[in-house]
Order: structure tokens, then C-alpha cells, then sequence
């Protein structure tokens, strides 16, 4: 099953797809796109990764593990709800920053909640992924 | 006043360390806090009795016009008093009663956070923030009873507290909405002016009803009484406390508190005195029963609670008069006797009456106590007692109605009633006075010896003061029981107790009825058996509800879980569907005008290519032999649907789905190989009930598209979005402003949903039974539910 055409490709098309999925979620607030799909994105990557070199590979090319990842999303986009009440306004409120940022545009924590959601989408698909791959192999 | 109010629960924070400072001095340290507050609201007295109100407010919850009002008047004054006062005398008592225990610096800190939550309670003037405090004595009370978390009995003893309680409460918190509603204020002291709006609306037999529930669950009235006496499991400074002189009587507050706006009425009238009545002649009649010293002051508190219950619901100013000045009485004496129950409890080590006896000359203070408090219990002049029973007397007796059910019976029944429960207050009086200190000296599990001061310290300066005010008659009556009945009754009247009477029928019921309890105490070993015949509680009655109830919900659960979670993907699946087809189905049936106008126009031929590859793969996924060809097969499906949301205008949507149809196929595959190859595992019966939802299901969701799109063209809510989301939120983008803007908040929820499920996914795949020892401490991943399984199968 590992055959040398999927790995070759993979390589490419690792960077690719997740640079790919870093850009549908910035465009995400004007054009098609946001964190939930971009995630997807991104976790296709580490699948199409996980089933040409293994699921031992993908997971050291994620650096950190997948369940750490849920948390860190979800503790961004709670934190980017939350923010709101340290300078007085109501839990949720976005708060935008006065002057756009090279790359991503208008930055605000509508844009920091949904890279959340696109970490926590990462995690838990790849969680469930790397879970059943890593059975299949035993 | 605020501060007031919640210093009790700062103090209670910090107790814990405190403790473990001061060691066994903390009680009398601790004492100094309810006894500051004590002599502060005491400031107040000549100025409440002036009839003044003092009040304060603070802005808390602006968005509901929740707010944190409080205020003193007499009502709240009288409460104030005695839980601060009895509260001082507690602190002190418990740091006697429970030297050397473990956990006390715990027990000081919840005893400090009832005691605050009790405050609020009673001074508390919006109906929200009353409901708040009002849940807070419930669970504070809950981790007082279950103080002695190593014991069974205490744990079920608590929760049955707390479920009783916490019921009654939200009973409460929705007749509190309804009068709202009803009075447009949240104000509990704007609703004395709105009492003809509310008992003119339809609302208002609700509200009484559900008002009702909250305070009798509170102060133990039948049908709700059975927690009192399993409350008695906790340390006796908590059943002194908690469960005879303040928390019970929250529920007497509240009636009182709400009778100017809800009272005066038939229904009131009926339901408050009936339930009081039954209460009150069934805990006379259960005490007697008893010989555990709490077990008997435990009745016989639900039978005082009673009492107050039934002049509250009588309602005349002389019931009114009599139930404020018995709320002091009983208080005073009722805490006194259960401190000094406790007392003997702890230098003897047991609390049956039979087996106690002479403690008099062991425990002289201990005895002195009892006595004042027993002779107060009595109605025997010149205690304060005495005028209580007087006024108790004169208040059943009068007859000042036009009511239309009132038969003219009806005060001599109310009297004769009031007069047999008093005979057996008497008797208990007795009971716990004569039996354990009289006569001789019995031999007992400890060795008694001298009380410490801390112990007895509370009963005596209770007693002191019962007799004291029975002397000057003239101070309660003008700066407690006066003001407090006024706001009651709600009109000014002019309170005049004094011990001397003359020669009245009240005079002659006292005697009748000291006559008469004593009696029953020399008679006792022949009413007894008498007693025990009749057994009713043993076969039926509200405890053995309770605790069949409770013991019904897991084995229903567990009925109800095999039926609904067999185990079984496909009939998951089924129950969704057919769910989804029943309710959706009635609605389009039953309410919605099918659409008759079914030509189609324009199709385009790639339009039509579509629908075609997607019927392809459906035939596909139904015949095909191979399972890699059917996973396939449902990709092709799924990338169709994606296809028709690319060409009807909604990218987000398509390319979500094809991320997810990648996904799901990228999943398939890593199961597959693991999956048995492709058989037939249902008969030939269940895949034609299966065809048939799923016709079923397919035929409602076209009919719904059908009427949806027959519906007329207008859409605010994307023209709403289409120009909020630029303006307001910054972003072209409506579904992900939507998303991460607008409803943030279901965003929020939905990805932590998925966070627990993946773990859920972990643990089931990762964490195998085998790994369970090594990986988690957790001794057995449930194999009960598993055996069940097997049973429902097909």
C-alpha cells in the first residue's frame, strides 16, 4: 500500500494543502471559506500523510500531539470570547484591531475565535483518524 | 446592609484557616461575628418600631432588572434576630460539641454560609434574590446534614433533604415568576399594593399553589414532612440550628412575607390552615411515638411548624399576633432543647429516653436549661411560652369571618385541634425533661460528667431570655412581635401581651391542656402500644414515595436505556429517521398547503447530469457485493450533492462537503480492512422495514423542499445579514460571519461538543480493557450494560 507514487506526491502536497488551508481561513471572513473548512483542509493533509508514511510519521510531523492541539483551539477561542470583558464589553463581543495588517487584513478576535475552530476541526478529525489507523496497524 | 449580608459567607471562606490557627477557641472567635450582627440589626429595633423600613439596593443582573434589594422591617427584623442570635450561641455551642473532630473547620465554614444565606433570605426584597439565598440554606443544609460523609444514613439523609427542598424551591421560583407577571414587579415590597391585581388575575390560584409547595417543602409540612426527621443524622448543632429554630422557618417567612399580597382569600385560607392542621395533629402524634431524644424534638418541631402554619393560614390579627409571637417561642425553646440533647448525647453517648435518667445531679446547668425551656414548651406562666399558648387560644377561637365554607363548628374544631397538639408538646416537654434528669442515675455507654461551658452556655441564655420576655411582656410585644405582626397583617394594631389575663376561656383551655399533657406523659406506657397499632407510615405514606421513587429511577433508566441505546448502529439510525419523518411529516400534513404547481422550466443539461450520477451511485451502494465499492460508491453521492450546492450558489457549503466527503471515504478506508467482507446480516423482513423508512424519509425531505421553495420569494433574513454582516461585523462573508460573529456563541458550544466527542473516540480505541489497568485507575468499564445487550437483540 505504500507505494512510492503516494509518497512522492504527499511530500508536495503536504505544504501545498496546508498553506492552502491557512488561506481559505483568512479569506474566510469575506470570500468562501473560515476556519471549520480550513481545517478539513488541513487535516486531509495530515491523513493523505498518515497513509503514505504511517501514522507514526504524521504524528511527529504535527509536532504536537492531536489531543493537545483540541485544547490549545479551544482555550484560543474561549480566551477570544472572554477578552472582551477585561476592557468592558459583554462576553462575545469582536473586537477589531484600528488598523489592517499586512497578509490577513482586518485582524480582530472574530479572526483569533475562528483560528480556534480551525485548530480544534485539525484536532479532533485527526484524533479519530490517527485512532482507527493506529488500531488497524497493531 | 450588603456587607452585612455576606460577611458570613467572607468569614466562612477564611474559617477553615482560621481553625487551624485557634484551635478550640475558634467557636467563641467565630461567635464574634453573628453576635456583631446581632447587636447591629438590635440598632435597628426602636427605629423599625417606630415603623420605619430601612432599605438598600444595589444593581446586579441590569438586563433582567435583577437586583440585589434588601430590607428591614419587622418581620425581617424579628427573623434577623433570632438566626444571629441563635446563630452566636451555635457557633459557640459547636465548637463544645464538636472538639477534636476532623473536618470542624469545614463545619464552621458551612454553619457561617448558612447563616448568611438565612440572612439574605429574610431580608432579601426581590423575589430573585429571595429565591437565590432561599436555595442556598437548601444547600448549605444539604452538606450540613451529610456532614458525616462516611455514613450511609447521613449521605441519603441529605440528599433527601435536598431533593425535597430544592423541588419545593423551584416550585416556588415559578409561582415567583407568575406573580411577576401577575404584579409587574420583582419588588417583594411593591407587591402588598398590587394585592387586588394579583388575586384578581388567573394566575392567582397558581401562584398560591406553586408559593405553597416552596414553604411547606421548607418548613416539613405534610405531605413534604418526612426529610425533618432523617435531617436529625446531622451533629445536633445543626438540627438545633438549621432544623427547628431558622431554616424550617423560612417557609413560615415566606407565608408571612406573602400574606398581605396572596392572603385574605377562600383558597388561602383552605389550603395554608387545612395543610397546617394535618401537620401539625400528625407530628404531636409521631413524637409521642419516639424515644431517641432528636427524633422526638424532630416531630414535635414539624408539629410547631404546623401550628404557625395553620394561624398563618387562619389569618385574623390575632392568629397573625399569636404566629409572630410563637415564632420567638418556639425558636427559643426548641433550639435550647435540641442543644441540650445534643449535650447529653455527647457525655453519655446514647439518646434514648429509656436508658437515661438523674442526670440532674451530673449536669445541674444542663437540667436548668431543659427546664426553662420545657416550662416555656409548656405554656406555663410566667414564661414567655405561656402568653404564646394565650394568644394561640384566642386566635382559633375567634370568629370574625364572612367566608362562605367557614361553618360556624369551625373555630371550636380549630381549638379542640389546637388543644390536643398542645397536649402532646407538653407531653414531650416532659419526656425530654423528666425521663433523662429525674430519678435515678442509669448507667449509660460513657460516664457522664460536668458539661463544659460551651455546651450548656446556649441552652440556659435561651431559657433566660424565654423567661425574661415573659416577665416583660410589654418589650416583645412593642419591639418584635408587635411591629413584626403589623407587616404581616398589614395594617396598623396595637399588640398588648401581658401575662395576667383575668379568668378567660383561654385561661381555662391552658389548664385543660396542662392537665391533659401531663396525663398523656403518665399514661405513657399505656398510649404506646396504642400508638405503635396504628402504623399507617409503614405501608403507605409521602417517605416510602420518596425512596421507592428514587430507588425507580435508575431501574427505569436502565429499561429505558436498552430500549433506546441497544448498541445498534442501524437502529440509531432508524430512530432518528423515523423521528425526524413522524414530526416533520405531521406538521407538513396537518398544516402546510401542498404546493400544486409542479412544472419545471429551463433545466439545463448539466442540471440534469447531476441527478442522473447520483442515482447511479445510489444503485450502486444498494447492489453492489463489495464493501471498498460501496464506500466508493456513497463518495460519488456525496460529491454530487456538493455539486449542486456549487451550481445553486453556496461555496461554503459545497466545499465543506467535499472536505468531509474526502474525509469520511479517507475513514472508511482505515476501517475496512478490519470490517468482516460484505454480508447479509438482516432478514429479508428488516430490509424491507428498512427500505420503507428510508422511501419514507426520502419522500418527506423532497416534500419539504417542494413547499419551501413554493414559498414566496422574500427573505429578510439574508437581507438582514447581507447588509448587518458588513456593517456591524465587518466581514463580506455571511455564512462565516454568521458563524464566528452572530452566533458565536452555538460556534462555541458546537466545538467543544466535537472536542469531547474525539476524546470519546480516543478512550473507546485507545484504552482497550485490557490497557485499563496500566493506563487509567478505573476498576470496571462497565460490563453489566453489556450482558443487557444481548436480550434486545432481534
Amino acid at each position: 500500500m505504500r507505494s512510492l507514487i503516494l509518497k512522492t506526491a504527499t511530500r508536495l502536497l503536504l505544504p501545498l494543502m496546508l498553506l492552502f488551508s491557512v488561506f481559505v481561513l483568512i479569506r474566510g471572513h469575506n470570500e468562501p471559506g473560515g476556519g471549520f473548512i480550513a481545517g478539513l483542509v488541513a487535516a486531509s493533509a495530515f491523513a493523505l500523510y498518515a497513509i503514505a508514511y504511517g501514522v507514526n510519521r504524521a504524528e511527529d510531523a504535527l509536532h504536537i500531539s492531536t489531543i493537545n492541539m483540541i485544547g490549545g483551539g479551544l482555550l484560543i477561542a474561549a480566551v477570544s470570547a472572554a477578552f472582551p470583558l477585561l476592557v468592558g464589553d459583554p462576553f462575545f463581543t469582536i473586537l477589531w484591531l484600528p488598523f489592517d495588517l499586512p497578509i490577513v487584513g482586518k485582524a480582530g478576535t472574530a479572526f483569533t475565535f475562528d483560528a480556534g475552530v480551525y485548530l480544534v476541526v485539525i484536532g479532533v478529525t485527526l484524533t479519530i483518524i490517527f485512532a482507527m489507523a493506529e488500531t488497524e496497524e497493531d | 446592609m450588603l456587607l452585612a449580608v455576606l460577611s458570613g459567607f467572607i468569614l466562612a471562606l477564611f474559617a477553615p484557616s482560621i481553625h487551624r490557627a485557634t484551635r478550640e477557641y475558634t467557636g467563641w472567635l467565630l461567635a464574634l461575628l453573628p453576635a456583631a450582627l446581632f447587636l447591629y440589626f438590635a440598632g435597628y429595633i426602636q427605629t423599625i418600631a417606630d415603623g420605619e423600613v430601612v432599605s438598600s439596593s444595589i444593581s446586579w443582573v441590569n438586563l433582567l432588572d435583577v437586583r440585589l434589594d434588601f430590607m428591614l422591617d419587622g418581620l425581617s427584623l424579628l427573623m434577623v434576630l433570632i438566626i444571629t442570635g441563635v446563630g452566636t450561641l451555635i457557633v459557640i455551642y459547636a465548637g463544645g460539641y464538636l472538639k477534636g473532630d476532623a473536618l470542624i473547620g469545614r463545619f464552621y465554614a458551612y454553619l457561617l454560609s448558612f447563616m448568611a444565606a438565612m440572612v439574605g433570605v429574610v431580608l432579601s426584597d426581590n423575589l430573585i434574590t429571595l429565591f437565590i439565598f432561599w436555595e442556598l440554606t437548601s444547600i448549605t443544609s444539604y452538606l450540613l446534614i451529610g456532614y458525616k460523609h462516611n455514613y450511609d444514613d447521613s449521605r441519603a439523609a441529605a440528599l433527601k433533604a435536598l431533593v425535597t427542598t430544592g423541588a419545593g424551591g423551584l416550585a416556588m421560583l415559578a409561582g415567583f415568576i407568575l406573580l411577576a407577571v401577575a404584579s409587574g414587579t420583582w419588588r417583594i415590597s411593591s407587591l402588598d399594593t398590587h394585592a387586588q391585581l394579583i388575586q384578581q388575575s388567573d394566575l392567582y390560584l397558581p401562584i398560591l399553589i406553586l408559593v405553597c409547595i416552596g414553604a411547606f417543602t421548607k418548613s416539613a409540612q405534610f405531605p413534604f414532612h418526612y426529610w425533618l426527621p432523617g435531617a436529625m443524622a446531622a451533629p445536633t448543632p445543626v438540627s438545633a440550628y438549621l432544623h427547628s429554630a431558622t431554616m424550617v422557618k423560612a417557609g413560615v417567612y415566606l407565608l408571612a412575607r406573602m400574606s398581605p399580597s396572596l392572603g385574605h382569600t377562600d383558597e388561602w385560607t383552605l389550603i395554608v390552615t387545612s395543610v397546617g392542621v394535618i401537620t401539625m395533629l400528625m407530628g404531636g402524634y409521631l413524637s409521642l411515638k419516639q424515644y431517641d431524644l432528636k427524633r422526638i424534638l424532630a416531630y414535635s418541631t414539624i408539629s410547631s411548624l404546623g401550628m404557625l402554619i395553620m394561624l398563618l393560614g387562619w389569618n385574623t390579627k390575632v392568629a397573625i399576633e399569636a404566629a409572630m409571637l410563637f415564632l420567638l417561642v418556639h425558636s427559643l425553646y426548641k433550639g435550647a432543647l435540641f442543644m441540650v440533647a445534643g449535650a447529653i448525647d455527647h457525655e453519655t453517648g446514647t439518646r434514648d429516653i429509656e436508658g437515661l435518667g438523674g442526670l440532674w445531679r451530673v449536669m445541674p446547668m444542663v437540667a436548668i436549661g431543659t427546664l426553662l425551656a420545657a416550662l416555656s414548651m409548656s405554656g406555663i406562666p410566667p414564661l414567655l411560652g405561656f402568653i404564646g399558648k394565650e394568644l394561640i387560644y384566642e386566635a382559633t377561637l375567634e370568629y370574625e369571618f364572612d367566608v362562605e365554607f367557614v361553618l360556624t363548628f369551625l373555630p371550636a374544631l380549630l381549638t379542640f385541634l389546637a388543644v390536643i397538639a398542645n397536649m402532646a408538646a407538653i407531653a414531650v416537654a416532659c419526656m425530654v425533661t423528666i425521663q433523662p434528669f429525674a430519678g435515678k442515675l442509669k448507667d449509660t455507654p460513657k460516664h457522664p460528667h460536668r458539661a463544659p461551658i460551651a455546651l450548656w452556655l446556649g441552652a440556659v441564655l435561651l431559657g433566660i431570655v424565654a423567661l425574661a420576655l415573659g416577665l416583660f411582656a410589654q418589650i416583645p410585644s412593642k419591639y418584635l412581635v408587635g411591629p413584626a405582626a403589623e407587616v404581616v397583617y398589614g395594617n396598623d394594631l396595637t399588640l398588648k401581651l401581658s401575662l395576667w389575663h383575668g379568668v378567660t376561656p383561654m385561661l381555662i383551655l391552658s389548664i385543660i391542656t396542662i392537665a391533659g399533657g401531663v396525663m398523656i406523659f403518665w399514661q405513657r406506657y399505656n398510649i404506646r402500644p396504642i400508638l405503635n397499632y396504628f402504623d399507617p407510615g409503614a405501608y403507605i405514606g409521602p417517605d416510602l414515595l420518596f425512596v421507592n421513587g428514587i430507588d425507580a429511577l435508575p431501574s427505569s433508566a436502565k429499561r429505558f436505556t436498552l430500549i433506546f441505546q441497544s448498541g445498534k448502529l442501524r437502529y440509531y439510525v432508524s430512530i432518528i429517521v423515523l423521528t425526524l419523518i413522524f414530526l416533520v411529516g405531521y406538521v407538513i400534513i396537518a398544516r402546510v398547503e401542498l404546493p400544486t404547481d409542479l412544472t419545471i422550466e429551463d433545466v439545463r443539461f448539466y442540471e440534469l447530469i447531476i441527478p442522473v450520477v447520483i442515482l447511479i451511485g445510489v444503485t450502486f451502494v444498494l447492489f453492489s457485493r463489495s464493501l471498498l465499492f460501496t464506500v466508493a460508491a456513497l463518495g460519488v453521492i456525496g460529491y454530487g450533492e456538493s455539486m449542486i450546492f456549487v451550481l445553486y450558489g453556496a461555496p461554503d457549503l459545497a466545499m465543506t462537503q467535499f472536505a468531509i466527503e474526502t474525509l469520511t471515504v479517507i475513514l472508511f478506508v482505515l476501517v475496512l480492512y478490519k470490517l468482516p467482507p460484505l454480508v447479509t446480516f438482516s432478514t429479508r423482513r428488516a430490509r424491507y422495514r428498512d427500505g420503507i423508512i428510508a422511501i419514507a424519509a426520502g419522500a418527506m425531505i423532497t416534500t419539504l423542499i417542494l413547499v419551501i421553495t413554493a414559498l414566496p420569494k422574500e427573505a429578510p433574513l439574508t437581507e438582514f445579514f447581507a447588509g448587518a454582516s458588513y456593517d456591524e461585523a465587518q466581514g463580506r462573508n455571511i455564512v462565516n460571519v454568521i458563524l464566528v460573529d452572530f452566533r458565536g456563541f452555538d460556534t462555541l458550544g458546537e466545538i467543544i461538543v466535537l472536542g469531547v466527542a474525539a476524546l470519546g473516540v480516543y478512550a473507546l480505541l485507545k484504552l482497550r480493557p485490557g490497557e485499563f489497568s496500566k493506563t487509567a485507575d478505573i476498576d470496571d468499564p462497565e460490563p453489566v450494560i453489556k450482558d443487557d445487550r444481548s436480550a434486545v437483540e432481534e
